[in-house]
């Protein structure tokens, strides 16, 4: 690709603030940067690809996003993401970013176009953090099968992002439902699935196009029954929940050791650097805080356990994906500061999602300093996530649970941004973020609402009423129905 | 076909009667005030009047003297939904086969294959889609195209290989009719309304794998199938003595399999692609058998044949994306295209209608946000369906006469935000309790009390 680093070159000195050890930025601007020990004598080079620390960003991002316009959008019942409800709430969005949210009073200035949107509702763009779009596309044939890599229960060497194939027709699919940022991640076959990565949800011939820029990168690691059985069958560990932990430990171990032997040798210069070792690479990130833990685990004591173990060797947990039992330790995840990513109406598919049940979002959200997220982990759920909350929502009230809907429409934008480290640049109407934003036809937790309009960074990416904003995916392109309008509609791609 | 069609109808009315009806309360109940969904129409403001586990009268008159009154102001009352091409009852947990009724893979039997004998009333499922508003279920046997199990643990399953999910027939087996209430505590077990209602078998891709891998060899091998089936029907003497030539299927199938030949039993085709949907038209046009389609993703590119064929269609809304190369045409609208078409519909729930079975609502919901008419979508879940099966009448549908499946719900059905608030089957008012909501209250305090959850119930 590209030979320009500027969007790359942000993201190392992102990456070089929040490691832990000083000598991990080893070159250029970054040197610097928040030293106050120097090292003893500096590093000496190592051939180009060798040194992790020289390059954390070597598929950068070359995502320009779509043309746009200065705008107001306004008339609408705006749901912040941060909790406001503003009738008659105007947004007013400068450069592709949100420069102000406030009721009808809010000023204009001139020459923006002004979006009317009343009658209709207005949110931030919506977020999954658990999607397989791309790595697991549609058609889903065995020639497009790539989001997992069942072949040692420790694969965190592999890289998601080398699996998208950016003409999956559920990219489309998802923006027709507001989906704007998707964080894609590999299959749950293995302990340590390999690294996630965020994309922006717009049309590109690249995966590189698509990524987002700055967002961190993420590891998926998997409990439960999947690795044990995949492994397991093959009569090789993990075949057990036993067998599952002791090899999670055993992969921190060996990634304790390499990480140390490459600190020592910045430290030191003396010596020769351990040969780099992509899977300890993102481990040793995983330990620096660098790369957020992203953990499916559906059950309450795995989780438990997750946490117990993240102390044993010293990381966080960002988020609990598909957590069936979170409601049992709402408090503890509270606690601990860890987000829970849930489905509303998945359950009874194997034994670890047997407990289930519609309330797990709300009973998770009601915990003080909860970070409760729905999630799609779908191609067809993607589409309506407004839906699963709203029936989340639904289940809540039910419960007893005075829930508002302004709030609960942060488990589908705020929370989910938290989830994945990019809370300070969207997921919320809020003065400086992204201008994602989505107008729905109506209110965006009834089962008729639609997405009609859908902006990233500003610029307009979905059009319901609008052909020319509705892309279609190269595979799309002469297939049957292709050109046919459906039951004399044109609204939406599909 | 129009024959035959009333012709089963008026069998299993008959079967209808001679069920032994259990022992229901006498009283009489009024359902008052509502916004009455009939199925067929609206009732504002409307009175539905249930005694003896019927529907005594729909309107708009006043509750009856002595009535028990249930005030229904500023609620909707609807007819139980009826879940299609479930596996409700047959199946607790997806992954755990001893758990699973729904799908057979015997060498001798296929056709014969009969979901009723392995319907547990006391199933875990039933309560969970009975809160979905669900009341009834088309219980369907499992086959390697069936909508059930969740997709992405599927792919999960690397190296496993489909091979041991496969059914070695042609047919899957025979679906059932059940009713969500039965009344275990009271001694009533008996959910089977109506055991072999329709044959049920794999078409288009999944057709063409168990029949070898290709569409042309799957045609073929069905036409022979219902040529030795009718063979098999005019010589029963000659094959007891061993005087007919050697028939592929065993006894149990070919005798399974004469209804369909004969095109008494409806058969539910499961297929995506509009090429195999014409195909399935003609082969059933040209054997003189009476078919179902199950999935047509692709049918709004062949409505208008659907429509003369007179075939309905049961269908998933929401399925919209290629998810293989017979679904490339999936649209949101294919639901308001066929009915458009004329064709008559019903919406399934997901994956199975199992555990997601009381997501049909939603995807009712959907088909109207995507063009479907409201009235249709209802329809779509209620009357159509009972129609489809040949009981019209007896369920789906608020009507005098008809057995008295009601729930009050507290606004529109097919929003989330809506909850049922009463629900009835068959007279019966049932508990709105589930073992997810024993979970829920176990911990809705986050489980951090003096004493372990366990010590609450």
């Amino acid at each position: 690709m590209t030979t320009d680093l500027s969007p790359g070159s942000g993201l190392r000195i992102l990456a070089c603030a929040m490691a832990l050890a000083v000598s991990a930025c080893a070159t250029g601007a970054a040197d610097s940067e928040g030293s106050e020990t120097a090292p003893a004598r500096q590093a000496r080079a190592l051939p180009t690809g060798m040194d992790a620390a020289t390059n954390l960003d070597p598929y950068p991002s070359t995502y320009r996003g779509l043309p746009r316009e200065n705008m107001a959008i306004v008339g609408g019942t705006v749901f912040t993401g941060a909790g406001q409800r503003i009738e008659n709430g105007t947004v007013v969005v400068t450069d592709g970013k949100v420069a102000a949210v406030g009721d009808a009073s809010t000023p204009i200035p001139s020459g923006y176009r002004v979006v009317n949107a009343q009658g209709r509702f207005v949110t931030p763009g919506i977020i999954d953090v658990h999607s397989h779009l791309g790595a697991g596309p549609s058609p889903g044939v065995q020639g497009n099968s790539d989001v997992n890599e069942p072949t040692n229960p420790n694969t965190a060497q592999v890289w998601v992002e080398h699996s998208v194939w950016p003409q999956d027709p559920g990219f489309n699919a998802a923006r027709a439902g507001g989906v704007t940022t998707l964080h894609i991640l590999p299959g749950s076959a293995n302990l340590f699935g390999g690294r996630g990565v965020t994309l922006r949800n717009v049309p590109s011939v690249t995966m590189q196009g698509m990524k987002f820029p700055g967002a961190p990168y993420t590891i998926k690691m998997a409990c439960g029954e999947n690795p044990s059985r995949v492994y397991g069958g093959r009569n090789s560990s993990p075949a057990t929940g036993m067998g599952n932990m002791a090899g999670y430990r055993a992969g921190f171990i060996a990634a304790r050791d390499y990480k140390d032997k490459w600190d020592r040798w910045r430290e030191t210069g003396e010596g020769t650097p351990p040969t780099r070792n992509l899977q300890n690479d993102t481990l040793a990130g995983v330990l620096d805080g660098s790369i957020l833990v992203q953990n499916h685990c559906y059950r309450a004591d795995e989780m438990a356990l997750m946490i117990d173990m993240s102390r044993e060797f010293g990381y966080r947990i960002t988020t609990f994906h598909h957590a069936t039992e979170a409601y049992k330790l709402a408090p503890t995840l509270a606690r601990e500061g860890i987000c829970a990513a849930m489905w509303t109406g998945w359950w009874g598919f194997k034994m670890e999602s047997l407990d289930g049940i519609e309330e797990n979002v709300a009973l998770v959200d009601a915990a003080q300093g909860s970070c409760a997220v729905v999630h799609s982990d779908d191609a067809e759920l993607i589409q309506r996530l407004n839906q699963e909350a709203a029936a989340a929502l639904s289940a809540g009230r039910r419960a007893g649970l005075d829930i508002s809907e302004e709030h609960a429409i942060s488990w589908i934008t705020l929370n989910a941004a938290k989830a994945i480290g990019i809370e300070d640049q969207t997921g919320s109407l809020e003065v400086g973020k992204r201008a994602d934003v989505v107008i729905w036809s109506a209110n965006p937790f009834s089962v008729y609402a639609r997405a009609d309009q859908v902006f990233i960074d500003g610029g307009l990416a979905f059009d319901r009423f609008d052909p020319a904003y509705q892309p279609l995916s190269d595979f799309e392109l002469g297939q049957p129905g292709y050109g046919q309008d459906a039951a004399a509609t044109r609204q939406g791609a599909r | 076909m129009k024959t035959a069609s009333l012709s089963i109808k008026g069998l299993l009315a008959v079967a209808a009667l001679a069920l032994a009806t259990p022992a229901v309360s006498q009283e009489t109940t009024a359902i008052t005030g509502g916004r009455v969904l009939t199925g067929t129409s609206v009732i504002e403001n409307g009175t539905v009047v249930i005694r003896g586990g019927r529907i005594v009268s729909v309107g708009t008159g006043a509750a009856p003297a002595g009535a028990r009154v249930i005030d229904a102001t500023g609620r909707v009352v609807a007819p139980g939904f009826v879940a299609v091409d479930s596996g409700l009852g047959g199946s607790e947990v997806s992954s755990v086969r001893g758990s699973d009724d729904l799908s057979n893979a015997s060498n001798t039997l296929s056709a014969a294959f009969d979901v009723s004998w392995g319907l547990d009333p006391w199933s875990m499922t039933l309560p969970v889609a009975r809160l979905g508003g669900v009341t009834r279920a088309i219980v369907v046997p499992n086959h390697p195209g069936s909508s059930g199990g969740h997709a992405h643990e599927q792919e999960d399953m690397a190296g496993a290989g489909d091979g041991g999910y496969h059914t070695p027939g042609l047919f899957a087996g025979q679906a059932s009719i059940i009713h969500l209430g039965p009344d275990t505590r009271n001694g009533g077990t008996e959910i089977v309304v109506q055991s072999r209602v329709a044959m049920v078998a794999p078409f288009g891709e999944a057709g063409a794998n168990v029949a070898g891998g290709a569409r042309g060899a799957e045609f073929v091998l069905f036409r022979e199938t219902m040529a030795e089936v009718r063979l098999y029907a005019r010589n029963r003497s000659a094959y007891d003595r061993a005087g007919l030539r050697d028939l592929s299927l065993s006894r149990a199938d070919l005798e399974a399999l004469v209804p369909v030949a004969e095109g008494r039993m409806p058969l539910i085709v499961t297929v995506h692609r509009a090429s195999d949907i014409l195909q399935v038209l003609r082969l059933a046009r040209e054997e003189g058998i009476k078919v179902i389609l199950d999935g047509a993703e692709e049918g709004w590119l062949v409505a208008d044949q659907i429509a003369a064929a007179n075939v309905p269609v049961l269908l998933n809304p929401i399925t919209n994306l290629p998810g293989n190369f017979e679904r490339r045409a999936a649209r949101m609208q294919n639901a308001a295209a066929l009915e458009t078409a004329g064709v008559l519909i019903a919406i399934k729930g997901n994956e199975g209608s199992v555990h997601r079975a009381r997501e049909t609502r939603y995807n009712a919901g959907n088909a109207v946000s995507h063009g479907l008419s409201y009235p249709a979508a209802i329809a779509a879940i209620t009357v159509n369906p009972a129609r489809i099966f040949g009981m019209e009448g007896r369920f789906g549908g608020l009507v005098a006469g008809a057995e008295a499946d009601v729930v009050v719900w507290s606004g529109d059905p097919l929003e989330p935000l809506s909850q049922p608030v009463a629900i009835f089957i068959q007279g019966r008012e049932q508990p709105l309790t589930s073992r997810p909501l024993l979970l829920r209250d176990r911990y809705r305090d986050g489980g951090e009390g003096a004493m372990p959850p366990a010590y609450s119930r």
